[in-house]
C-alpha cells in the first residue's frame, strides 16, 4: 500500500547494462590469456613436454627454460602451458554436465513440488552430508583413478548444488504475478518453465557456475596431486606439484610455479564470478 | 516449549538422512572392482575363512539382503577387514581419530578467528583500503589449492626459517600445537574466503537495515549499533554456514595430512584409495558424513536456540 | 513578540553521490514549525519528503552530501554539529519513526529493551529502571498486558502494535520534536486511524511538536496545521493546511487535490437492467496450514485457513462492482478464485451460464479469453525478461487470435488504447515506470478482448496523481469496449468513484453488499460504519464521507 517503491526484481538475463564491473571485465582478461597460452603457448616453445631428459634435470630457470627443468629434465613452461590444458577442460567439462541436469532437476521440483520435489530434497539433503571431497574420492576410488572418473564422480555429485540454487529460485518465482498471468492467460507448462521461469531463476546458477570453475579446478588438481586424477606422465598442475614435492629445499620451481599457475587461473574465474553476481544483482 | 518439542523432533528427522548416508557407501562397495573377499583376505585365503566372510556379510543373497546385512553390520561397529592393515576396519579408524579431529578443531578455530577479525574489519569501513584487500581476499584466496599453501608454507617455515616442524602429529598437547600449527593454517586460510565473504556481505547489509537506521535515530553509537543489533543478526546465518564449512574442512584435511604427513583419518583415506583398500574408503566416508550429520545437528541446535523467530 | 520556531530549515539543498555523478534530491527547500504544531510534507515518490525528513535527523544515506542551507533546531546550527554531538540529540530532543515498524525493529532483541535503550543511553537509567519505565511507556501507548509484551518480540505482535512500540521507543526520552515519516502508509485503513489518533493524543498530552512525512493528502489534512506541498526535490508551495487545501495557488498541488479519489464524483447507475454476467454462489476457499507430524500425531486436526467463507454474489454485464477489505479479508483470494488460480472448497463460479469449476479444454480456453486479470504490484506483474513486444504479443499467439504477420499491428492498437507511445515496445519493464508498468499489464488483459476483467489492487502501488490517470483509463475504457469490472481495492473512495456496486468483506466473510451510494450513505453494518469513518477526510469535508461518520 505505499506510493512507488523503490526495489525491483533482479535484471533478468538478456537485460545487460551496458557498464559492466571491473572485477568482471579483469577476471575475463585472465581467463582468455590462459585460453590464448593453452592453444597457442606450445607453438612457441621447443620443448617437449614429456620426454625424459636427464641431462638437463632440475635446472635453475635460465633463459633456455624460462621456469627452469623438473626432476626428469623436462621444462616446466611447457609442462605448465600443456597443464593449463587440462585444467581448462576441467573447468569445462565439470561445471557443464552438473549444470545441464541440476538446472533441468531444479526447475522440475520447485516447479511441480509435490512428491519429486520431496524426493530432491531428500536427495540434496544426503549428498550435503557427504563432505564433498571425500565423496568424489572415494567415488574415483571405485572406478579407476583418472580423468573421466573425476568427470563421472562430479556429474554424479554436483548437480546438486545447481539443483538446489534453481528450485529455491523456482519456488519463489512460481507465485509471482507474471507468472499467474502467463496462466490465466492459458500458457501451458512448458513455455511457463521455458519462458517465464528458466530465464529469471537462472542467474544465481550462472554466477555460480564460474564459482563452480574454481572449485573443480582446485579439486581436480588436489586429485592429481594425490595420484588420483590425470596420471603422471601427463603434464597436469596437481601432478607437477606432487613431483616437486621432494625437491622443495633443492628445486623449489618445480612445486612452485604450477601453483602459481592455478592460483592465476582460478583468479580469473573467481573475478568473473564476483563481477556477474554484481551485474545481475545476486549473491556471489 | 515448542523449542524443546524441536529438539527431541530433529534428530527423527536425521534418520532418512543417515539411511541415504548408508545407502550411498553401501552402493560405493557394490561398485567395487574386483571380489570383496579377496580384497579383505586376500589372495591365500582358507575356504573356511571365505565361507565365513560370506556368510557374515551376505556376500550370496541377492542385493536388498545384502543392503539389510550391511546395515546389521553397521550398528554392530563391524565395517570389514582390511587387508593393508590386517585388522577390523573400524580398529584403523579408531586409531587415527584423534589426530583428525585436532586438526578440525584447531582449523576451525583459527578461521573462525580469521572470519571475524577480517569481516569485521571490512564492514566497519565500506569501501576502505581495509575493504578492498578484505575482498580481494576472499576472491583470490577461493582458488588457492590448499596443498600447494601447505607446501609452500613447509617451505617457507620449516625449511627456511625452521620454526614448526615439517610433519607429523606430536605427543603432549603443546606438541601437538606445534606440530598441528601450520596444518591447521592451511585449512584454516583455504576455508576463511568463504566464510568471510559470507559474513562481510551479511554485515555489510545488515549495517543499512532499517532497525540499524531507527537505532542511530536513537542515538545510539555506530559501535553500539554495530555491536548490539547489526552483528547478532548477522550471526544467525553465517552460523548456519558452518555446517557447510566443517564439510569443507574435512575435505581439506584429507589433502592437509597427506602434505604433512599427520596420521589421521584422512590420510588414510587417501592410502587406502592407492592401495584399493576399499573397505577402509567406505568406512571413512561413512564416519566423515556421519560427523558431517551430527555437525549439522548442533548448528541448527544453536540457530534454533539464539533466533527467537524459528516456528516450531 | 512571537516565540523562534522549534525547527526551521532555510534553502536546504542535498545530492546523492552515484556512479554517474552527483545526482541532486534537495533544492532550496524552506520550512518551519512553531513549537506545538503538526506541519506535514506531502508529495509523490522521488519528491524528496523522505530526505528532508532525514536531514533534519542528519540521518540520511552515506553517499548523500548537503551541500547548503541551514538548519536550525532548539536554537541550535544541526549543520555545524558533529557525530557525538548529534548522537546526544538524537533520541533526546528529536526522535523519528518510520513507515514499516517491522523491518524498523530489532528483531531478535525484545521490544521492550529498545523501548529503553535510549533511556540507558541519554539519561544512563539502568536495566532494572530502563524496563519499569518501558512498561509504562507501553501502557501509555494503550499496549495491553504491558508488562507480558515488555518481553515480546517484534514478531510477535500485530502491524498496529509494532507501531504503538516504535513511538513510544522514540518518545521515552520526551523529546520536543519527532519526525514521522509515512507511519501509516503500511497499515490497514482502521489501524492507521487509531495511530493517527494516537498521535495526536500524544501531541496535546505532551506539547509535542510533530513533522508528518505522507503521500496521503487526507492524513496531512486530518492531522496538520500547516502543510508543505513538495515535487522532484523542491517545495511546490506551503502554508496553513486549510489555505492549501481551499485554495491551492499552483498547478501540480491543484492536480493533487483533484487526484485524490475521495474527491472524484461518486460512479453512476446505469439505468437499465442487464443480464447477470457472473455470479459466486457460497464460495468458500480454504487453505491448509500444514502442522509437523508432531502436531498430527498429537491429534490435532489440520489448520484450515478459511480464506474465503460462504461468499455470494453478482456482477451484471457491463457492471463494475468493487470488492473491499483490509489485508486478510478474502478479496485478493476471490478474484483469484475466478480465474482458476486458487482452488474452490465449495461453492460455485458461474460465468455466462457456465460452472467455471467444471471447465475443459476448449471450453476452459473459452474462459481464459472472456476473464482477463491485472495484477497489483507493477513491479512483479511483468516477465522481467520479456520486452514490451513480447508480453503483448504472448497471448495473441497462445490463443491464434491472428495471423502471426497482424500480431504487430494488433500490439501496436493495444498500445494506443492504453495510451502509451510505442517506442516503449523494445524496452523491458525494468525500464519503465510504475504507471507505465500497469498499463501494459492492462493492455495484456485486453489482449485477449475480455469481457469481464478483474483489477487486483491496480492502483495502490502507484502515486496518487499516476493512480487518478489509471482510473482515468479504466472509465474510458470500460465505455468503450463495454467490459465488466471487478475492482479490488482497501481504498474506499476508490470504490465509490467507480462502481456501482459494492461488496465489504472482512476475514472471508461478505459483511455488507448492496449499491454503493446506498452503503456510503446508510452503512448498516458496524464494521462498514467503522471503514468508513476511518478514511482520512480532506477538508472541505465531503458530504458523502461525513454522513458515514454521523448517520442519520
Amino acid at each position: 500500500m505505499s506510493a512507488g517503491s523503490e526495489a525491483g526484481p533482479r535484471p533478468a538475463l538478456g537485460s545487460w547494462r551496458l557498464r559492466l564491473p571491473a572485477t568482471l571485465l579483469v577476471g575475463a582478461a585472465i581467463v582468455v590469456t590462459w585460453l590464448l597460452i593453452a592453444a597457442f603457448g606450445p607453438a612457441f616453445v621447443a620443448h617437449d613436454p614429456i620426454a625424459v631428459d636427464l641431462a638437463h634435470a632440475l635446472l635453475r630457470p635460465s633463459a633456455d627454460h624460462l621456469l627452469g627443468t623438473d626432476s626428469y629434465g623436462r621444462d616446466v613452461l611447457t609442462r605448465l602451458m600443456y597443464g593449463a590444458r587440462t585444467d581448462l577442460q576441467m573447468a569445462f567439462f565439470g561445471v557443464a554436465g552438473p549444470f545441464i541436469i541440476g538446472t533441468i532437476v531444479g526447475l522440475l521440483a520447485g516447479n511441480f513440488g509435490g512428491i519429486p520435489d520431496a524426493v530432491l530434497m531428500r536427495i540434496l539433503d544426503v549428498t550435503v552430508s557427504f563432505p564433498y571431497f571425500v565423496l568424489v574420492i572415494a567415488i574415483v576410488a571405485v572406478l579407476e583413478p583418472g580423468l573421466t572418473s573425476y568427470y563421472i564422480s562430479l556429474t554424479l555429485v554436483n548437480w546438486v548444488s545447481y539443483a538446489r540454487l534453481v528450485r529455491s529460485e523456482v519456488i519463489v518465482l512460481r507465485q509471482a504475478d507474471f507468472v499467474l498471468a502467463a496462466r490465466t492467460i492459458g500458457i501451458g507448462e512448458i513455455r511457463v518453465m521455458s519462458h517465464h521461469l528458466l530465464p529469471n531463476a537462472i542467474s544465481p546458477s550462472v554466477v555460480f557456475v564460474f564459482t563452480d570453475a574454481v572449485l573443480t579446478i582446485v579439486l581436480g588438481s588436489s586429485l592429481g596431486f594425490l595420484g588420483l586424477g590425470v596420471q603422471p606422465p601427463a603434464a597436469e598442475w596437481g601432478v607437477m606439484i606432487a613431483e616437486g614435492q621432494l625437491y622443495l629445499a633443492t628445486a623449489w620451481w618445480i612445486a612452485v610455479f604450477p601453483g602459481i599457475a592455478i592460483s592465476l587461473l582460478a583468479l580469473g574465474f573467481s573475478l568473473v564470478a564476483d563481477g556477474l553476481a554484481k551485474l545481475l544483482h545476486t549473491a556471489p | 516449549m515448542d523449542r524443546f518439542a524441536f529438539v527431541l523432533r530433529r534428530p527423527l528427522q536425521l534418520v532418512p538422512v543417515l539411511f541415504g548416508i548408508s545407502l550411498v557407501t553401501f552402493v560405493l562397495v557394490q561398485l567395487m572392482p574386483g571380489d570383496p573377499v579377496r580384497i579383505m583376505l586376500g589372495p591365500r585365503a582358507s575356504a573356511d575363512a571365505i565361507a565365513a566372510v560370506r556368510a557374515r556379510y551376505g556376500l550370496d543373497q541377492p542385493v536388498l539382503l545384502q543392503y539389510g546385512y550391511y546395515l546389521l553390520n553397521v550398528l554392530r561397529a563391524d565395517f570389514g577387514r582390511s587387508l593393508a592393515y590386517r585388522a577390523p576396519v573400524l580398529d584403523v579408524i579408531l586409531a587415527r581419530l584423534v589426530p583428525t579431529i585436532c586438526l578440525l578443531a584447531y582449523g576451525l578455530v583459527m578461521s573462525v578467528a580469521f572470519t571475524v577479525a577480517l569481516a569485521v574489519a571490512a564492514a566497519r569501513r565500506p569501501g576502505a583500503w581495509v575493504d578492498q584487500m578484505v575482498r580481494l581476499f576472499c576472491v583470490a584466496g577461493l582458488g588457492l589449492p590448499s596443498f600447494w599453501l601447505g607446501l609452500m608454507l613447509i617451505m617457507l617455515f620449516s625449511l627456511r626459517l625452521k620454526l614448526f616442524p615439517v610433519s607429523g602429529f606430536g605427543e603432549s598437547p603443546v606438541d601437538v600445537l606445534w606440530h598441528l600449527f601450520l596444518p591447521a593454517l592451511t585449512i584454516a586460510i583455504a576455508v576463511t574466503p568463504i566464510l568471510t565473504r559470507n559474513l562481510r556481505a551479511t554485515l555489510a547489509a545488515q549495517s543499512t537495515a532499517d532497525y540499524a537506521v531507527a537505532g542511530r535515530s536513537k542515538g545510539l553509537s555506530e559501535n553500539y549499533v554495530f555491536f548490539r543489533h547489526v552483528f547478532p543478526n548477522s550471526l544467525l546465518p553465517t552460523i548456519s554456514l558452518l555446517g557447510i564449512v566443517v564439510s569443507f574442512l574435512i575435505g581439506g584435511t584429507v589433502v592437509v595430512e597427506t602434505v604433512f604427513n599427520v596420521p589421521g583419518m584422512g590420510q588414510l583415506m587417501v592410502r587406502a584409495v592407492l592401495l584399493r583398500d576399499y573397505f577402509i574408503v567406505q568406512g571413512v566416508t561413512l564416519f566423515f558424513a556421519v560427523g558431517v550429520v551430527l555437525t549439522s545437528f548442533v548448528v541448527d541446535i544453536i540457530t534454533v536456540a539464539l533466533d527467537p523467530r524459528v516456528k516450531l | 513578540m512571537t516565540a523562534p520556531p522549534l525547527l526551521s530549515v532555510e534553502d536546504l539543498a542535498v545530492e546523492f553521490e552515484t556512479a554517474h555523478g552527483p545526482v541532486p534530491a534537495l533544492q532550496g527547500v524552506s520550512f518551519w514549525l512553531p513549537q506545538g504544531e503538526v506541519l506535514g510534507i506531502v508529495g509523490e515518490s522521488g519528491s524528496g519528503k523522505t530526505v528532508a525528513c532525514r536531514s533534519i535527523m542528519r540521518l540520511l544515506a552515506g553517499n548523500a552530501r548537503i551541500r547548503s542551507g541551514r538548519i536550525e533546531f532548539e536554537g541550535r546550527d544541526m549543520l555545524a554539529l558533529d557525530e557525538r554531538e548529534l548522537g546526544r540529540l538524537r533520541g533526546e530532543r528529536v526522535a523519528m519513526i518510520f513507515q514499516n515498524p517491522s523491518t524498523h525493529l530489532d528483531p531478535l532483541m525484545t521490544v521492550g529493551r529498545q523501548v529503553g535503550e535510549a533511556l540507558q543511553v541519554h539519561h544512563g537509567v539502568d536495566a532494572a529502571e530502563a524496563r519499569r519505565q518501558s512498561i509504562a511507556l507501553l501502557a501509555d501507548m494503550r499496549i495491553p498486558e504491558p508488562e507480558r509484551r515488555v518481553d515480546s518480540y517484534a514478531h510477535q505482535l500485530s502491524g498496529g502494535m509494532r507501531q504503538r512500540v516504535m513511538i513510544a521507543a522514540a518518545l521515552a526520552c520526551k523529546p520536543s520534536l519527532l519526525l514521522a515519516d509515512e507511519p501509516t502508509t503500511a497499515l490497514d485503513v482502521t489501524v492507521q486511524a487509531q495511530i493517527l489518533d494516537l498521535l495526536k493524543r500524544l501531541r496535546r498530552e505532551r506539547g509535542l511538536s510533530i513533522v508528518l512525512v505522507s503521500h496521503d493528502l487526507g492524513v496531512v489534512a486530518q492531522m496538520c496545521d500547516s502543510v508543505v506541498v513538495m515535487k522532484d526535490g523542491k517545495v511546490v508551495e506551503s502554508g496553513p493546511v486549510g489555505d492549501i487545501i481551499e485554495r491551492p495557488r499552483m498547478e501540480y498541488t491543484r492536480r493533487l487535490i483533484a487526484s485524490q479519489p475521495s474527491l472524484m464524483p461518486p460512479a453512476t447507475f446505469a439505468t437499465h437492467a442487464r443480464e447477470p454476467i457472473l455470479s459466486l454462489d457460497n464460495l468458500s476457499v480454504h487453505f491448509p496450514q500444514s502442522r509437523g507430524m508432531a502436531a498430527l500425531l498429537a491429534g490435532r486436526t489440520r489448520h484450515v485457513v478459511r480464506a474465503v467463507d460462504g461468499v455470494s454474489l453478482s456482477l451484471a454485464r457491463g457492471e463494475t462492482l468493487g470488492i473491499v477489505g483490509e489485508s486478510g479479508s478474502g478479496k485478493s483470494t476471490i478474484a483469484r478464485a475466478i480465474v482458476g488460480l486458487a482452488p474452490t472448497h465449495s461453492g460455485g463460479i458461474v460465468f455466462a451460464g457456465e460452472s467455471v469449476g467444471a471447465l475443459s479444454g476448449a471450453d476452459r480456453i473459452r474462459f481464459q479469453r472472456a476473464v482477463q486479470m491485472v495484477f497489483q504490484d507493477p513491479f512483479t506483474s511483468l516477465n522481467p525478461a520479456f520486452t514490451v513486444a513480447q508480453t503483448l504479443a504472448e497471448p495473441l499467439r497462445q490463443h491464434r487470435l491472428c495471423k502471426p504477420a497482424e500480431i504487430p499491428a494488433r500490439v501496436a492498437d493495444l498500445m494506443r488504447k492504453v495510451e502509451l507511445p510505442a517506442e516503449l515496445l523494445t524496452r523491458r519493464s525494468g525500464q519503465l515506470s510504475g504507471g507505465q508498468r500497469q498499463r501494459v499489464g492492462i493492455a495484456r488483459a485486453l489482449a485477449l478482448e475480455p469481457q469481464l476483467i478483474i483489477a487486483d489492487e491496480v492502483t495502490s502501488a502507484l502515486d496518487v496523481t499516476i493512480q487518478a490517470q489509471i482510473l482515468g483509463l479504466f472509465r474510458k475504457l470500460r465505455e468503450v469496449m463495454n467490459l465488466s469490472l471487478v475492482l479490488i481495492s482497501h481504498d474506499l473512495a476508490v470504490v465509490r468513484h467507480l462502481c456501482e456496486r459494492v461488496a465489504v468483506m472482512r476475514q472471508g466473510r461478505l459483511v455488507e453488499y448492496g449499491a454503493t451510494a446506498d452503503i456510503f450513505a446508510a452503512p448498516r453494518e458496524p464494521y462498514t460504519r467503522e471503514l468508513l469513518a476511518a478514511i482520512p477526510r480532506i477538508a472541505p469535508p465531503s458530504p458523502v464521507t461525513d454522513a458515514a461518520r454521523h448517520p442519520a
